[in-house]
């Protein structure tokens, strides 16, 4: 089981500090969300703990090893990160986009097996698409295109699952399925989801642990029930916001602006 | 899945028939029965020396230079993440023409325009490398946006030269520069090289489907970007200095061979790469045949037959596939 780890890290994008000696451990069963308002640096965080950028100082640990030692091919059978955008320059199926995800599992000269063409059908059926399974991307909708780029991330079968906007496109009920999915797999002590989210009720629904980025470098990170408070709220999305009881639990809902 | 099998066949047939046509079809007419008798027999007759003198050598030439165009042009499609990016588009063959009609306005003889040819090319490729590699970062668009300037730097030069050259070296200066293999040498260089790329290209197939879904999404995957790029762009760009060194600039085979192929069988590089080869070498060969054929005995430049067979063949191909896909 994998875990990662950043140690005093220092990020940060144009001069703007996104976090200051920030120090996660992130482990599993742990499903985390990062919360904060449009450009602090969600997906600049996500992307430096990838090892897809370099951080200004500090270290990022991927069980115990320095992520900037490690080849790609390395991180990627421990680690998968969902984008943001795709970028298809030359459309193909949907079966052999998904395919694409066991590229870190196998050797530079073999082709795919049987075992991972069942590995990818049985992500497209996670994200329920077997039916376009030979459809060609760029005929798919924005929603079916995340699910394809979901389904490609489960086919990569990762133990640390960094998410970007996993809900973006998507309707009520695959953003529901979605959150179950990775939090389920969580559960049963086989991964790790770190993911970017702008809604607090389905954070606070899905997440065990929150990190909160205030976009001036400060952040605050802990168990999400600590963490979820109307002052915290408040300040982070600098709108007033409230915490209400119902009888299906608390959910916070945005007051009027002061 | 794919099954590279029927594709990659049918594309080898075409390849011989291509051989057989080539070799039969000139002022002196060969029928089939002949090609194969005089392949089979080293009998030394006028057939013997039209085959193997005169139409193999020639052939061989349009074969490898269109299997080594269709290649790097399929690489460079994917270095550049454009479908417009055909193999001269980085300026490799703006420089080899550069030197090439330098060496012809010099009155040079016709073993120093390859070798000129190929030091032009290398010039080029190494002048962009070394200025889009620069400090900082190494995208698409830095690439291409050097490469078409100095492709287009190569076009003033090249100009300046025609210009400025007297009237005799004229006319093999154009045929030069629209592709033209009628003094091409027939060297067993480009065949190892064409064959060793192809090779290497077995490789890195899987990895290049990967880097078309964009470079962010082949680094999560497990793709090391950068050392795959750079080797991109210096294997296609010594395929097209070896071509472009056989036969000139021969167009639209590096840009219509791989799009071709991408309509026919879908993107993936492990099946693309090789029957582009097959198929650009064919559509050369077929191309050249009738360049050599069409007003004998007056020869025409085999860029403008590949772009005369090309260009409505593609069209075709693209209205038929849209037509199929969307509902308007």
């Amino acid at each position: 089981m994998s875990n990662l780890q950043s140690i005093d890290l220092n990020v940060s994008i144009s001069n703007k500090l996104v976090c200051n000696k920030l120090n996660l451990t992130i482990e599993p069963g742990q499903v985390w969300g990062i919360l904060g308002r449009n450009g602090v640096g969600k997906t600049t965080l996500l992307h430096t703990l990838a090892g897809l950028r370099n951080a200004d100082s500090g270290s990022i640990l991927l069980d115990q090893k320095n992520i900037n030692e490690l080849s790609r091919k390395q991180i990627a059978q421990k680690l998968g990160l969902l984008l943001q955008q795709s970028e298809e320059s030359f459309p193909s199926s949907v079966i052999d986009t998904v395919l694409t995800g066991r590229h870190p599992h196998i050797d530079n000269w073999s082709w795919e097996s049987k075992k991972d063409l069942g590995i990818a059908r049985n992500a497209l059926e996670a994200v329920q698409m077997t039916d376009m399974a030979e459809r060609s991307i760029d005929q798919l909708s924005g929603g079916e295109k995340q699910r394809v780029a979901i389904a490609c991330l489960i086919a990569q079968s990762p133990e640390l699952y960094l998410l970007d906007e996993p809900n973006s496109h998507l309707d009520l009920k695959y953003q529901i399925q979605l959150l179950q999915y990775f939090s389920e797999h969580a559960e049963d002590k086989k991964s790790a989801t770190v993911m970017t989210l702008h809604d607090i009720n389905l954070a606070q629904q899905f997440c065990t642990h929150l990190l909160l980025l205030f976009g001036d470098g400060r952040s605050s990170t802990g168990k999400a029930s600590d963490i979820l408070n109307e002052n915290h709220l408040s300040e982070l999305y600098q709108h007033p916001l409230h915490k209400v009881e119902t009888e299906f639990g608390q959910v916070f809902i945005p007051g009027k602006p002061d | 899945m794919l099954r590279p099998a029927p594709l990659l066949v049918s594309l080898l047939l075409l390849s011989i028939a291509s051989f057989i046509i080539a070799f039969s079809v000139g002022s002196y007419s060969l029928t089939f029965e002949q090609i194969f008798s005089t392949l089979n027999s080293r009998q030394q007759n006028i057939q013997h020396a039209i085959i193997w003198d005169l139409r193999a050598p020639r052939a061989y030439a349009a074969f490898v230079t269109g299997g080594l165009l269709a290649l790097a042009g399929a690489l460079m499609q994917v270095l550049l993440r454009n479908p417009l990016a055909d193999p001269y588009i980085l300026g490799v063959s703006g420089g080899a023409s550069a030197a090439a009609l330098f060496a012809m306005s010099l009155g040079l003889s016709s073993a120093w325009l390859s070798g000129s040819a190929f030091f032009g090319a290398l010039v080029s490729i190494l002048l962009v490398f070394g200025l889009s590699h620069g400090k900082g970062s190494w995208n698409p668009t830095r690439l291409l946006l050097t490469g078409v300037v100095i492709a287009a730097g190569w076009g003033a030069l090249i100009n300046f030269i025609l210009s400025s050259s007297p009237e005799k070296p004229l006319r093999g200066m154009l045929f030069w520069l629209m592709g033209d293999l009628s003094h091409a040498e027939p060297t067993a260089l480009s065949l190892i090289v064409l064959i060793i790329a192809l090779l290497i290209t077995f490789v890195i197939a899987r990895q290049l489907n990967i880097l078309s879904r964009g470079e962010l999404q082949a680094s999560v995957l497990g793709v090391s970007v950068k050392p795959l790029r750079i080797s991109l762009f210096l294997l296609a760009s010594m395929l097209t200095a070896f071509a472009v060194t056989q036969a000139g600039s021969v167009g639209f085979v590096g840009l219509i061979v791989p799009h071709m192929l991408r309509l026919i069988c879908g993107s993936d590089h492990r099946l693309l790469l090789p029957a582009s080869v097959l198929l650009g070498g064919s559509l050369l060969l077929i191309s050249d045949t009738l360049a050599r054929t069409l007003i004998a005995p007056q020869q025409l430049p085999v860029g403008v037959i590949t772009a005369f067979i090309g260009v409505p063949f593609f069209l075709y191909l693209l209205n038929k596939n849209f037509g199929k896909d969307t509902a308007v």
